[in-house]
């Protein structure tokens, strides 16, 4: 059988250090009222708060400096990625740039694209999309049929993304175009390209979320002009580089703590006042089960931190991460249920009601963004050798 | 194997092979399940100094560290081995840290199960049940015992050979142990994690939760190389995404059980370890029904036979899950301290350690 590794990992110095600061940095953010804590952390769009997470220097804390990073390692970012989920603090406008945009770029991007973007992502100022799924591509990524045509210095963009959350409120897009022949497993002729979502041509529509939230959009691109210094990586290449840099974009804390707030706020309400009668078995068990599977995962998220921190590329455990994790997100709110009596309800004021009613319409996302159970299950069965 | 990977150490290669040249054969195996003691397998394992990994090498142990010997107790299970190898490791370790003289052969931990005291008169006559004590009637019990002041204190006793002939599951033995003014050989003091509620249950808990690891990657190793193997409507039946995400769900089981267990294999008797302790065996319990179940599944009535070996690790799986407390014992536990400690507390809980205490050291203790 194929060797998974969740080699168990220590914390450096540094980490500890940075996690000392980042709880300082959230707890003036705190008891200034600053923001409030609360579920779907890094769903939540709040540029005040990226700006300053970004001036305290928690955005791109890999980064080498020139490009406005800290030069921390992989294992600092992780610690400073949980503690801001586990406070409920609103991360969404600078997420996904710190999380996969900016280190594509800073792989990948051209030197003017690096010098021009990455200090601002850095500093909390500018964020990203992905533009990945189409309306005919979600799961099945190599059909893409959005066509990148090279005009001179040029490239020429024609086609549309879907799913394409916060497209209205942030400055620019990876888009996964096809450039060239596809060849016989279809992953050739891809190639990336940072579009600017206010260039000519760029039409943004929104798709309201059954929530009732605009979180999605759909993105059209009508012969957009894209610069060839805008490009990330080399022609053909875009297949490869989605797929590389997979192992951080699922192994991370955002895929089992988004609902962390709801969690809390089931301990608290069954725990309600100090000195009451104690808790029941039923009760214990419940809360207990959660806590027990969030510490493994934990643990399994921290080692394949670990590994990305030493340089490997633990495709088959970040998907693991996911699988778990998510499974674990869904999971809350059908624990969190059982000790609430009757339909959840809008318009009251109790907290623990207000989150689970919200995890419960979101709830259905998890399992589907960055790759779904399905799909993770069958990368996992192939990684365990299943031929 | 999964379970074991990060390792490659001389120690555990050197084990492993041992672990799996004792059993080779399925006879050997029910022999032991039928009750005759394999002396001839434990005397290797005793020759290797494997039984005393955790003893202190002052002591005339191996004097290594818990997190060196915990993967032994994986592999352990791995093997599914018929012997009480890992309760003799760890109570050998208790009983010589608390300074007892350590006897020779097998030893075992008593009480076993949850909500069970076995007391200490002053006039040091020792009484009270316990029951599935693992091997209590082949080994030397290390038994927690709460003295007339209401402290505990390790106790030793001789094996107990009318203890009767019960056997769990797995067909290893487990007789309820029955104290009626008996002397034991020796007293000595509880540690402080041992005084602690829960302290003494965590540890034969986290002692099976790594044998529930280690079983476990076997049970899906046979899986997955059934799958490969076993060719239905044309081709392997691991080819449909029905088996395949059968097999990555119980992958994810491990994965998790396996990390929890590393959570807590920085502690041996410690009080910080007390609750990573039992986070690993309530997530190792959880995960081993949905494994076995998986395994099972995938193997078809071929795994349901008494030839094929899956059985000799699934039926230890249904059997340690629920020995030292199954996964609804510990997640109360669990849940107590979490809810007693309040929802802003619970980060801290998880995430200041275990790193605070191994990093001190500059390495695992």
């Amino acid at each position: 059988m194929a060797e998974l590794r969740f080699p168990p990992v220590r914390l450096p110095a540094e980490a500890r250090a940075v996690r000392e600061k980042v709880r300082a940095f959230l707890r003036d953010e705190l008891e200034a009222g600053r923001f409030t804590p609360d579920v779907d952390s890094w769903g939540r769009f709040d540029p005040e708060f990226s700006r300053r997470a970004g001036r305290a220097g928690f955005i791109g804390m890999t980064w080498p400096k020139a490009y406005g990073g800290g030069e921390y390692s992989a294992l600092s970012r992780f610690v400073v990625a949980c503690e801001m989920l586990a406070a409920g603090a609103p991360c969404g406008a600078h997420w996904i740039a710190d999380r996969q945009s900016g280190p594509q770029i800073l792989r990948h991007g051209s030197e003017l694209a690096r010098r021009t973007l990455l200090p601002r992502i850095a500093a909390g100022e500018c964020y990203f999309a992905i533009g990945m799924s189409e309306p005919n591509s979600g799961s099945d990524l190599a059909s893409v049929r959005t066509r990148a045509r090279r005009e001179g210095d040029a490239w020429v963009i024609e086609g549309s993304k879907i799913w394409t959350s916060r497209a209205h409120q942030v400055h620019y897009l990876i888009a996964l175009t096809r450039t060239g022949d596809p060849g016989p497993d279809r992953h050739q002729g891809l190639t990336q390209f940072i579009v600017d979502l206010k260039a000519p041509g760029v039409i943004i529509r929104p798709i309201h979320n059954l929530a009732g939230g605009h979180e999605f959009n759909e993105v059209f691109f009508d012969r957009v002009r894209v610069g060839d210094e805008w490009r990330i990586g080399e022609v053909g290449e875009g297949w490869r580089m989605v797929t590389g840099e997979l192992a951080f974009e699922r192994s991370g804390p955002d895929r089992f703590l988004s609902d962390y707030r709801l969690l809390t706020a089931l301990i608290d309400h069954l725990g309600v006042e100090p000195g009451a009668e104690e808790v029941g078995a039923e009760e214990a068990r419940a809360v207990g089960r959660l806590v027990a599977h969030l510490g493994a995962l934990l643990s399994m998220s921290q080692a394949v931190a670990g590994l990305l921190a030493a340089g490997e590329n633990p495709a088959v455990e970040a998907a693991l991460v996911k699988d778990v994790g998510t499974r674990f997100e869904r999971e809350i709110p059908e624990v969190a249920r059982r000790f609430f009596s009757g339909p959840v309800r809008s318009g009251g004021a109790d907290y623990f009601e207000r989150a689970l009613g919200r995890v419960m319409l979101h709830a259905p996302s998890y399992t589907l963004r960055g790759g779904t159970r399905e799909i993770l299950r069958g990368i996992i069965a192939r990684g365990l050798g299943l031929r | 194997m999964a379970a074991m990977a990060e390792t490659g150490s001389v120690l555990l290669d050197e084990a492993g092979r041992l672990f799996g040249d004792l059993f080779a054969s399925a006879e050997a195996r029910l022999a032991a399940e039928r009750g005759e003691w394999p002396e001839a397998a434990w005397r290797r394992l005793e020759e290797q100094g494997f039984t005393l990994a955790l003893v202190p090498e002052a002591k005339g142990g191996a004097g290594l560290r818990p997190a060196e010997v915990w993967p032994l107790l994986r592999l352990a299970g791995h093997y599914a081995l018929p012997l009480p190898f890992a309760e003799t490791v760890i109570a050998a370790a208790l009983w010589a840290r608390a300074g007892g003289e350590v006897p020779a052969g097998p030893l075992t931990l008593a009480p076993a199960l949850p909500g069970e005291t076995l007391r200490l008169d002053a006039a040091g006559r020792l009484s009270g049940r316990a029951h599935a004590v693992p091997w209590a009637g082949q080994a030397y019990i290390v038994a927690s015992v709460t003295d007339a002041r209401g402290k505990p204190v390790l106790a030793l006793l001789p094996p107990q050979k009318e203890a009767g002939a019960r056997r769990t599951l797995g067909g290893d033995p487990a007789p309820d142990l029955v104290l009626d003014g008996a002397t034991p050989e020796a007293l000595r003091p509880a540690s402080a994690s041992l005084s602690l509620p829960h302290g003494w249950l965590a540890l034969g808990a986290h002692m099976r939760a790594e044998q529930l690891v280690g079983g476990m990657a076997r049970a899906l190793a046979y899986a997955i190389e059934h799958a490969n193997t076993r060719v239905q409507f044309g081709r392997p039946i691991g080819k449909f995404q029905a088996v395949q995400h059968m097999i990555a769900e119980a992958a994810g089981e491990l994965a998790a059980a396996t990390a929890a267990c590393d959570r807590a294999a920085p502690f041996f008797d410690e009080e910080e370890g007390v609750l990573d302790a039992a986070i690993a065996k309530a997530r190792a319990s959880e995960a081993a029904g949905k494994v076995a179940e998986v395994a099972h599944q995938v193997l078809g009535a071929m795994g349901f036979t008494r030839e094929h070996p899956l059985h000799f690790t699934t039926r230890r799986l249904w059997s340690w899950r629920d020995e030292f407390g199954g996964e609804h014992h510990w997640h109360e536990m669990i849940g107590r301290r979490a809810l007693a400690a309040g929802g802003e507390a619970l980060w801290r809980l998880l995430a200041d350690r275990p790193e605070g205490v191994m990093d001190e050291a500059g390495e695992a203790r």
